[in-house]
């Protein structure tokens, strides 16, 4: 969120200079500055394009099985070995980057929208508005949050679509806490006193003094639980829970590869947890890195 | 205890800084915050480091005590305390010179005190550090160094945590903590910032009482040059790194040498001065002379305020039980009065001062005016309309808006980080002005030349602006809609003296040209002095004195006027 | 004291309704026939309609919510319906398996991870600190049933250092008495050092495995509110006054310093509690995690719903014990709540 997607239609001749080009300036002075920043992005690049390329470019089908070929350790001829049923677990690690970061994305997208505005309305307008949501948030926070989202595709049913509704509403809480801490802490700012003076009445300055203040606190968030969100879907496909076999998901796949370590076919879980963990790891610098980028008290 | 030799020598200086510069390592490379400069300090002497933010004051200090954060260093220089070089000291006998030959207080009082530990543990932890009592005396020690501070009942307050006590007693037990070990020497750093101007006479006076009786030496930091010579044998004035003049208090007022002691001086405001006089000579020379408005008398007052209350609920557990339970009348009443029943006026072309102490009102006052929150009861009536009925819900889009407007006390606060200044000026003409997109921009370059802001600064963000500059805008917003009523509250508590000098002419100059009325929240007695033509003094939620200025100032009626009056520091002139 | 306790235990009150409530509308109100649920997925619709008619899914909605809330006060947790015991036997004779598990694997995370913090903020950017950093960015990236495995394919299978992960004791070693359930506790107890040993080779990975997963977020939290905390003004006043690094860094900046970790403990024991379940798959642990797991792959709803439950409870009860600590601490809570 910059100033240039900000909502500034109505203030068109005023509008500053070239802040895209003063962010693009200010991103590579902070990759400059911190290149973990810069490999955290290097990685995010290289998840993308297996998620949207991956299908077509892997050496094998993910889901053909090969008794010829079963429980061969790494190779030139298979790069990351193969399983039980022969199948090659590199394409298969590639291909379920997909999977994993749809369910990712769409789960922080819903969980973004609703938590956010109920958190913004809560803090912005308090009274009843706040206690509801705070109850609400409250009750959820009350459970251990992965207990309660086995708890919540156990009820609604084992698929995939109910992982993203879990994973959603187990992180309500998180977002309704910063976007209501934030908004709360601005209803009183000299600036939204001042944009009342201006004759903004409340939806305005929600909309436009409140909302992109905290967009670059609520975009941290979005990178930080993209990687928790990234965990949690892996771990209830890990319990069996939403994704089924054969599918390739890197949760499922490391627990087929379980049972194999104990007799030492290490790469069969190894590398789609290798995988979920550098996905995790990139998101979790990106937040970092994108708070240092998007506060504007340290652009200069 | 420490094997180094104090000279304890009349001949020699207790404190003396040579050629010391600080250096702070920050992202954009090495900044000198302090530059070659010579301070020297006799035994029993007291001495003031005046400047304004920036000029590094509390730099020097903190290398003085060896405490820079981390980034900072000594690069050049020698500090001799007592004829030895605290720089070339080991950082244990440093530590041990430290409270109790060298102590030092801070600004904020409340900020400086462990707020988890007993104020009279902390008290302990200093006496035992530096071997002054066993442990069986040491708390009997402590109560007497509260004591020695004038806090009421020591014994109870021993046990007392910070947040407990108000700001003034936090900073007695500050003082306390500096001098329980009887140093040689005491570093206040700002020691009344934040302080209400009546317990800011009270913590002086002690400080300087405490010191006198026990012949120590005192610098004081400050970016008062009144308070710095009021209190001050000698007095340093300090300006971007370097010091620039040093003199007796007595001729600092009188003859300053330097161009920036005289810019410095000239702008601090005092009694028997006109706000011309607080700008440098020749922009004063510059600027007309003041045109009196004429307040017009006659018509009928824009603003009339009659019996205003507002009320906040008590929200305890125990009135709460009391009422659902309904036993006994609760022995508190259930609502807190924050502006008990006051009434005053405003005519046309006027500007009144709104004078008092935190908590005393005034801010709810020019809130419930404002229209920005509800009132309980009474009546505000505005150009003949009772503008207190319409709730302030609704007030942001209706025409009267227009007509009252506001400056903030934070430039910072006020302005939306993410607006440039050309937006945030043009905000009210957008919503309310009934201009055209094509106009707006002229018309905000317009005002920006009214305020004296440079129209190259229009496309900045706030956070490439100075104070100053965000004063500018803030202003040049609240006059966009040319409002007949302005609240000014405190718009200059957050800056520099030279800032608000020329914030306060500029202020004079808008309202005589453009024929506004002023309502002047302030603290300060001397800056209302300067602007206002009537003053209304609150305290407690209530009125106890309003007049013209100049008969409010010259013959108090109220005892509480009397005693604001006398807080003020008077510089030897 | 003993007041505020009080009223903090008032205010877990609306929780614990909350809890209840969630865990009820979990089965009735979803869409989805809860009587399905409850029958199993062998059931026939006769089978249904008698599961229906003896859970009182048939009533209306308020009924069956007072029949759920004096069932639960009745320790009727249901009953499993592949095993047909009480779900409430199932999960009181689990816990303790469970309980010691996390309980270690917390208090080893806590005893690496505060000192850890208070190094690296002490001595900010030296090696400890950027050790610190690492461990504190990439522990919380370990996808904690993946750490299990790796631990697990070093320790026992290459190095052959740690026993199958085959639960709480291997084959051989005798149980120790039922005196607190924790084995560690109870062997110690009895003297049977044989069994003590068994134990802790077994629950060692498994709680090494949580300890690794909790040390980024208490690592983290100590060093920066260790670092806000030394940059602090009584801090600087403290040096001011000559006070020493040991005073100062112990009494002054880590008490202080403790206020927001006691915090994040309450969520990292969510964390804890979450990835308890994840572990015992892993280390085929016997505790009500795997239990719950278990039920779950035969659609058994009844010991989930009283699992979510349990784990909800005891985690309630954690954050007021939390909230006590808190207390203690910090006067401006114990005195002015």
């Amino acid at each position: 969120m910059t100033e240039t997607s900000m909502p500034m239609a109505t203030a068109a001749p005023v509008q500053p200079k070239t802040p895209s080009n003063s962010i693009f300036k200010h991103a590579r002075y902070v990759v400059a500055e911190n290149p973990v920043t810069g490999l955290a992005f290097g990685l995010f690049l290289l998840i993308v394009l297996c998620a949207v390329f991956g299908p077509y470019i892997v050496p094998y089908d993910p889901l053909a099985t090969d008794t010829t070929a079963t429980l061969q350790p790494p190779s030139l001829t298979h790069w990351f070995g193969t399983d039980q049923l022969g199948r090659d677990i590199f394409s298969r690690v590639v291909v379920a980057t997909r999977l994993d970061l749809v369910i990712a994305v769409s789960s922080v997208a819903l969980v973004f929208v609703m938590g956010g505005f109920a958190g913004i309305a809560a803090g912005f307008f308090g009274g009843w508005t706040d206690r509801v949501v705070s109850r609400l948030a409250d009750t959820i926070m009350a459970f251990p949050l992965f207990v309660l989202a086995m708890g919540i595709v156990a009820a609604l049913g084992n698929t995939v679509t109910n992982i993203v509704i879990a994973t959603a509403i187990i992180n309500f809480p998180l977002y309704v806490r910063v976007a209501r801490a934030e908004a709360n802490v601005r209803r009183e700012a000299g600036f939204v006193q001042a944009a009342r003076l201006s004759g903004n009445g409340d939806f305005r300055i929600l909309l436009l003094h409140i909302l992109p203040n905290i967009m670059p606190i609520m975009m941290v968030q979005i990178s930080l639980t993209m990687g928790y969100a990234i965990l949690n879907a892996a771990g209830l496909s890990f319990i069996g829970l939403g994704v089924k076999p054969p599918t390739p998901e890197w949760g499922i796949m490391v627990a087929e590869g379980a049972a194999n370590i104990i007799s030492g076919e290490w790469w069969i879980a190894l590398f789609p947890g290798a995988a979920l963990m550098i996905a995790v790891f990139c998101f979790n610098l990106l937040g970092d890195g994108l708070r240092d980028l998007v506060d504007p008290q340290r652009r200069t | 205890m420490t094997n180094t030799t104090l000279i304890n020598d009349a001949t020699v200086p207790l404190l003396d800084i040579r050629d010391l510069t600080v250096e702070f390592a920050t992202r954009r490379g090495t900044v000198q915050a302090v530059r070659n400069i010579n301070i020297s300090l006799a035994k029993g002497e007291t001495l003031g480091i005046v400047g304004e933010s920036g000029s590094g004051k509390s730099v020097t200090s903190y290398a003085v005590m060896r405490i820079l954060d981390r980034a900072g260093r000594i690069a050049e220089g020698s500090v001799m305390f007592s004829g030895v070089d605290l720089r070339a000291m080991p950082e244990s006998q440093m530590r041990d010179l430290r409270g109790r030959e060298m102590s030092m207080i801070f600004q904020s009082p409340r900020l400086a005190l462990n707020p988890i530990r007993k104020v009279g543990h902390q008290i302990e932890d200093v006496l035992m550090q530096h071997a002054q009592a066993g442990n069986d005396a040491v708390s009997e020690k402590a109560i007497e160094v509260l004591d020695q501070v004038r806090i009421a009942r020591p014994r109870e307050r021993y046990h007392a945590y910070p947040f407990e006590l108000s700001g003034g007693m936090c900073q007695r037990v500050v003082i306390a903590l500096a001098l329980a070990c009887r140093p040689q020497l005491l570093i206040a750093d700002e020691p009344t910032t934040g302080l209400d101007v009546t317990t800011q006479k009270a913590v002086m006076d002690l400080v300087v009482e405490l010191t006198r009786e026990r012949g120590m030496s005192t610098i004081l930091i400050t970016h008062d040059l009144g308070l710095a010579a009021a209190y001050c044998n000698k007095v340093v004035v300090m300006e971007k790194g370097n010091v620039v003049e040093t003199a007796r208090s007595e001729t600092i007022f009188r003859s300053p040498a330097h161009a920036y002691t005289r810019k410095l001086m000239r702008a601090t405001p005092r009694p028997g001065i006109s706000l011309r006089d607080l700008l440098p000579e020749d922009e004063a020379a510059r600027a007309a002379l003041i045109a009196e408005t004429p307040v017009v008398v006659g018509e009928p007052p824009l603003l009339v305020v009659d019996k205003l209350v507002k009320e906040y609920a008590r929200k305890d557990l125990a009135t709460t039980m009391s009422k659902l339970f309904g036993k006994k009348p609760a022995v508190v009443p259930d609502a807190f009065r924050a502006v008990d029943g006051i009434s005053f006026s405003i005519a046309r072309g006027e500007s009144v001062g709104l004078v008092g102490e935190s908590g005393c009102g005034k801010s709810t006052t020019s809130m419930m005016v404002m229209r920005l929150i509800d009132k309980t009861s009474g009546s505000i009536t505005f150009g003949g309309e009772d503008i207190g009925e319409i709730p302030a819900r609704n007030f942001a889009t209706l025409p009267q808006r227009k007509r009252i407007q506001m400056v903030f006390q934070d430039p910072t606060d006020s302005l939306n980080p993410r607006f440039t200044a050309a937006r945030a000026i043009a905000d009210p003409l957008l919503q309310l002005g009934g201009i055209g997109r094509g106009e707006v921009r002229s018309r905000c370059e317009e005002l920006a030349t009214q305020v004296g802001l440079p129209l190259d600064l229009l496309d900045r963000f706030p956070h490439q602006l100075s104070g100053g500059q965000k004063a500018r805008v803030g202003i040049a917003r609240a006059i966009a809609l040319k409002p007949d009523l302005i609240i000014l509250d405190e718009p200059t508590a957050a800056l520099d003296v030279s800032v608000q000098a020329v914030v306060l002419n500029l202020l004079q100059d808008l309202k005589d040209s453009l024929g506004m009325s002023y309502l002047f929240v302030s603290h300060d007695l001397n800056v209302v002095r300067l602007l206002c033509d009537r003053v209304i003094v609150m305290r407690a939620g209530q009125i106890v004195e309003q007049g013209p200025t100049q008969r409010v100032m010259d013959a108090p009626e109220a005892s509480y006027t009397r005693d604001l009056l006398s807080a003020i520091p008077h510089p030897p002139i | 004291m003993l007041a505020t306790i009080g009223k903090r235990l008032v205010t877990v009150i609306p929780t614990l309704i909350g809890v209840v409530i969630v865990t009820f509308l979990l089965t009735r109100v979803l869409p989805g026939d809860p009587a399905v649920y409850f029958a199993g997925p062998a059931a026939t619709p006769e089978s249904i309609a008698e599961v229906r008619k003896s859970l009182g899914l048939d009533r209306p909605l308020p009924e069956q919510f007072l029949r759920y809330v004096s069932d639960l006060a009745h320790g009727n947790f249901g009953n499993s319906l592949s095993t047909g015991r009480p779900v409430i036997t199932e999960i009181a004779s689990r816990l303790p398996a469970s309980a010691e598990l996390t309980l270690l694997g917390l208090v080893l995370s806590i005893i690496i991870a505060v000192p850890l913090g208070i190094l690296a903020a002490v001595k900010q950017g030296s090696w400890i600190d950027h050790t610190c950093r690492i461990v504190a960015t990439a522990g919380v990236s370990l996808p904690v049933f993946f750490t299990g495995l790796l631990l697990v394919y070093v320790f026992y299978f290459q190095l052959g250092w740690s026993p199958a992960p085959v639960g709480r004791l291997d084959a051989f070693a005798s149980t120790p008495p039922h005196i607190t359930g924790f084995y560690l506790i109870d062997s110690l107890v009895t003297g049977n050092f044989e069994s003590f040993r068994a134990a802790f080779a077994q629950l060692i990975l498994p709680a090494l495995t949580l300890c690794i997963f909790s040390l980024a977020p208490i690592t983290r939290m100590t060093r920066a509110s260790m670092l806000a905390v030394l940059a602090s003004e009584f801090v600087r006043t403290a040096r001011a006054s000559g006070l020493d690094d040991r005073t100062v860094i112990i009494t002054y900046a880590f008490r202080n310093a403790m206020l927001p970790v006691v915090t994040t403990l309450g969520m990292v024991f969510s964390f804890l509690l979450g990835a308890n379940v994840l572990v015992e798959k892993v280390f085929a642990w016997p505790g009500i995690g795997s239990y719950a797991v278990e039920a779950l792959l035969q659609s058994d709803f009844a010991p989930v719903q009283g699992f979510v439950l349990t784990m909800a409870v005891l985690y309630v009860a954690l954050n007021l014990l939390i909230d006590i600590l808190y207390g203690v601490i910090d006067p401006r809570v114990r005195l002015e709540g």
